[in-house]
């Protein structure tokens, strides 16, 4: 009886956690799981990584995707890109920003802006773009998420899977292609086979189209959409390390809470007999 | 047991104590009640998700409260607040987790407490009351959850939003009038978004009003039991304090691990990518899909795609979702078997595991498209689904020979295996 009453428990456990299992996600390609720094319990931001992907951002991605949550104070907090608060003030200065309380409508940036948009309006982003609005970068990474094969769901609640955007946004900066005969593709539009069809962003990277400083990380493709999709899981989750570390100490303090309250429960209850 | 004289049982040693106490019995009560109260000894753990529930609401309002702080709600700014309370507010991302992932945890506890019910009969005399008032809380919590998705106004808020304010269109006549009243214009919109902010603060509060009608009447008769035979004196019962505080604590402790794994290591896993894209009109997403815990009725609602004699198809959707919820209230009288606990109706036992695997079927197929196999299947669930309430128990608890009962609690507990 316990026997056949556990096991229904346990698929009934499955069952109700089997809901959010249609996440977004595309039909084309099999998707890549990469391994990431920041994946699992124990996985931290590798701040290289991060300052490597903002470089990506910044010299292709933010000619036409904004970032409008993001303030440059940001890069250089902590768990993050640790980027020093000076680098961040020079950083900042080399933007003009328009702030309509300055003398002529312009200043210099600092450290409390925001990161300024490509475009004014999202009429001239479009009018830039076929037509297509480029998203903002701010939470891109959490508006996204590739579905394991199968009932691989299942798994991503005990490894606490969140890293989907990342991988979504990897795979579709790798899958640029020639289209297929049979597939037709609007003008403006490129085949991208993860995105499975055409995409009106053109395939923004390409070997070598970005200098590493670091002479020894690859100056590749992948590379580049590896270190960008960090960035960007960064933008959406900027907090994910702190998160986590007082998130052991919780778990620490309840598990041995709740073994004391076993133990206290245990000592009450026998001289009952129930 | 009752509410009533029971200032003269505790008088507190304390004189300033006393002195209250003699003009607002408020010690009395909660010695009565908290302390004293007696509880049967042989309540296993489904017992403790009442204490659960409480907990879940209180954290909801708890955090709640702190969110409004910072929460702004405007078409334009509702979005962003909620990303700016995630990035910028003092503990903002734990606030903002705990208050979405308890919504989930809520109803988690609230089903396991429901089906507690339902297999314990904890429905049938004296306690009917009880159960229907329970049935209430679990409508206005699936009000107060629905209202509180559309609030962070990302895509899946707007279209939960639009999709379910509709489903009041389909009444006859006075549909249309009662969907732009309930949207506050034509469309789901600024105004929608500020009522459902106001409702979605006062909401819980009638919960917790209505928690509490709850608790006094379950205190009247006092807490089933898994043997279903009432306590006979007070070897069948423990004092609520120190024994079930305990338990329950420990129970709490234990449901407050997975809590916070999801808090701390998933807060988004149990929510849906497109409601970090902002609310857009324009763009409908591929798959409208509800929080997992309104599946199992949305599949309902869906199910029903064709047209009953004079009744629409849209009309008879409505119907049977709403019908899904208020067939509990008939529930006391659908069953008319006299023993309460599923552990001694060898027939109503079996029924009952077919129920929980049909409403697990019922909420898987709420999340797939409705095309296909997923239709025939979800027609096939809903059926059932009434088919239990309305045949089922009915029939069941009329023919069946239950197993003998213990005389007592204390009988059965002797005759468990140590
Ligand atoms: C020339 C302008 C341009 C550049 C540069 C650009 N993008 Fe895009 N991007 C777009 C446009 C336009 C869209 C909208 C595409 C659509 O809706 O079909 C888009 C869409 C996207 C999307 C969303 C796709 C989806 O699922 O809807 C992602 C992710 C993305 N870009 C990432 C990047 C990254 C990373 C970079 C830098 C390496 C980058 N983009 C550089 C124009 C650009
Ligand atoms: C906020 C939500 C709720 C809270 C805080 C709450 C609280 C409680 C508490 C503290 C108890 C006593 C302990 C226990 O039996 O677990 C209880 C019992 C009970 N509840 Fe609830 N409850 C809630 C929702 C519901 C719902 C939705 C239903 C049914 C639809 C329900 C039906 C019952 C019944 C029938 C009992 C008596 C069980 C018995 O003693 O055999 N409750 N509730």
């Amino acid at each position: 009886m316990i026997k056949a009453k556990t096991i229904l428990m346990a698929i009934a456990l499955a069952g109700l956690f089997s809901a959010p299992a249609n996440a977004s996600g595309t039909a084309g390609v099999e998707p890549k799981f990469s391994d990431w720094t920041f994946g699992g319990l124990f996985g931290t931001y590798d701040e290289h990584q991060l300052q490597r992907g903002f470089q990506v951002f910044r010299e292709v991605c933010a000619a036409c995707h904004s970032a409008n949550l993001i303030s440059f104070r940001n890069l250089s907090e902590e768990g993050g890109l640790n980027y020093s608060e000076s680098q961040v003030k020079a950083l900042a200065a080399e933007y003009t920003i328009a702030d309509p309380a300055s003398l002529d409508g312009e200043r210099s940036g600092i450290p409390a802006d925001r990161w300024p948009a490509p475009f004014a309006t999202e009429q001239d982003a479009r009018d830039a773009n076929n037509g297509a609005l480029p998203p903002d970068f701010s939470v891109l990474a959490k508006a996204r998420t590739v579905q394991r094969p199968g009932l691989g769901w299942i798994m991503n609640y005990f490894i606490a899977y969140q890293e989907g955007g990342p991988d979504y946004v990897y795979n579709l900066m790798t899958n640029y292609a020639e289209a297929p005969h049979d597939v037709e593709i609007p003008a403006g539009q490129y085949y991208n086979a993860f995105f499975g069809g055409g995409i009106a962003m053109a395939p923004p990277l390409a070997d070598g189209l970005v200098t590493y400083d670091d002479a020894s990380v690859p100056m590749t493709t992948e590379q580049y959409a590896k270190d960008v999709s960090a960035f960007m899981m960064w933008m959406a989750e900027p907090h994910l390390i702190a998160r986590k570390e007082l998130g052991f100490k919780v778990l620490i303090i309840l598990s041995a809470f709740a073994v004391l309250m076993y133990l206290t429960k245990r000592k009450l209850w026998s001289n009952v007999k129930h | 047991m009752a509410l009533t004289h029971n200032s003269e049982k505790y008088d507190p040693k304390n004189p300033a104590l006393k002195w209250f106490n003699d003009r607002l019995p408020l010690l009395s009560f909660g010695k009565e009640h908290f302390v004293d109260f007696p509880t049967p000894k042989n309540l296993n753990y489904w017992w403790t998700f009442g204490m659960i529930l409480a907990l879940c609401l209180g954290v909801q309002i708890v955090t709640g409260i702190i969110l409004a702080m910072h929460f702004t709600p405007h078409v334009d700014l509702a979005f962003n607040s909620v990303e700016h309370i995630r990035r910028d507010v003092n503990w903002g991302r734990i606030i903002q987790g705990t208050h979405a992932v308890g919504a989930s945890m809520f109803f988690f506890a609230v089903y396991v407490h429901i089906f507690r019910g339902l297999f314990y009969g904890s429905y049938k005399a004296p306690r009917e009351v009880l159960w229907m008032l329970g049935v209430i809380i679990f409508l206005l919590m699936m009000a107060t959850a629905f209202m509180g998705y559309v609030l962070p106004w990302g895509q899946m808020s707007f279209w939960a939003a639009t999709v379910i304010t509709n489903i009041f269109a389909a009444i006859p006549l006075v549909g249309e009038p009662i969907l732009q009243w309930l949207r506050g214009g034509f469309a789901v919109d600024n105004a929608t978004l500020n009522r459902f902010f106001s409702l979605h603060y006062l909401l819980p509060f009638v919960i917790a009003a209505v928690v509490m009608l709850h608790i006094w009447a379950l205190h009247i008769p006092g807490n089933g039991n898994p043997t279903g035979v009432e306590p006979k004196d007070s070897h069948d019962t423990v004092p609520f304090t120190p024994y079930a505080t305990i338990k329950d604590l420990f129970a709490v402790s234990v449901f407050l691990i997975p809590f916070a794994w999801f808090v701390f290591f998933a807060p988004d896993i149990l929510g849906h990518p497109d409601n970090y894209i902002m609310a857009n009109s324009q763009v409908t997403p591929p798959h409208i899909v509800p929080e997992w815990y309104f599946l199992p009725f949305y599949a309902i609602l869906r199910a029903i795609d064709f047209n009953i004699l004079f009744i629409d198809s849209k009309l008879g959707g409505v119907i049977f979702f709403a019908g899904s919820i208020l067939i509990l209230f008939f529930l006391p009288w659908l069953d008319v078997s006299k023993v309460r606990s599923g552990s001694f109706r060898p027939m109503f036992r079996i029924f009952f595991w077919v129920f929980v695997l049909d409403f697990l079927l019922l909420m898987y197929l709420g999340a797939q498209p409705a095309e296909g196999i997923y239709v025939t299947l979800a027609k096939v669930a809903t059926a059932y689904y009434f088919l239990h309430f309305l045949v089922i128990l009915p029939v069941v608890s009329r023919i069946e020979t239950p197993k003998p009962l213990p005389t007592s609690i204390s009988e059965a507990v002797l005759a468990k295996p140590a």
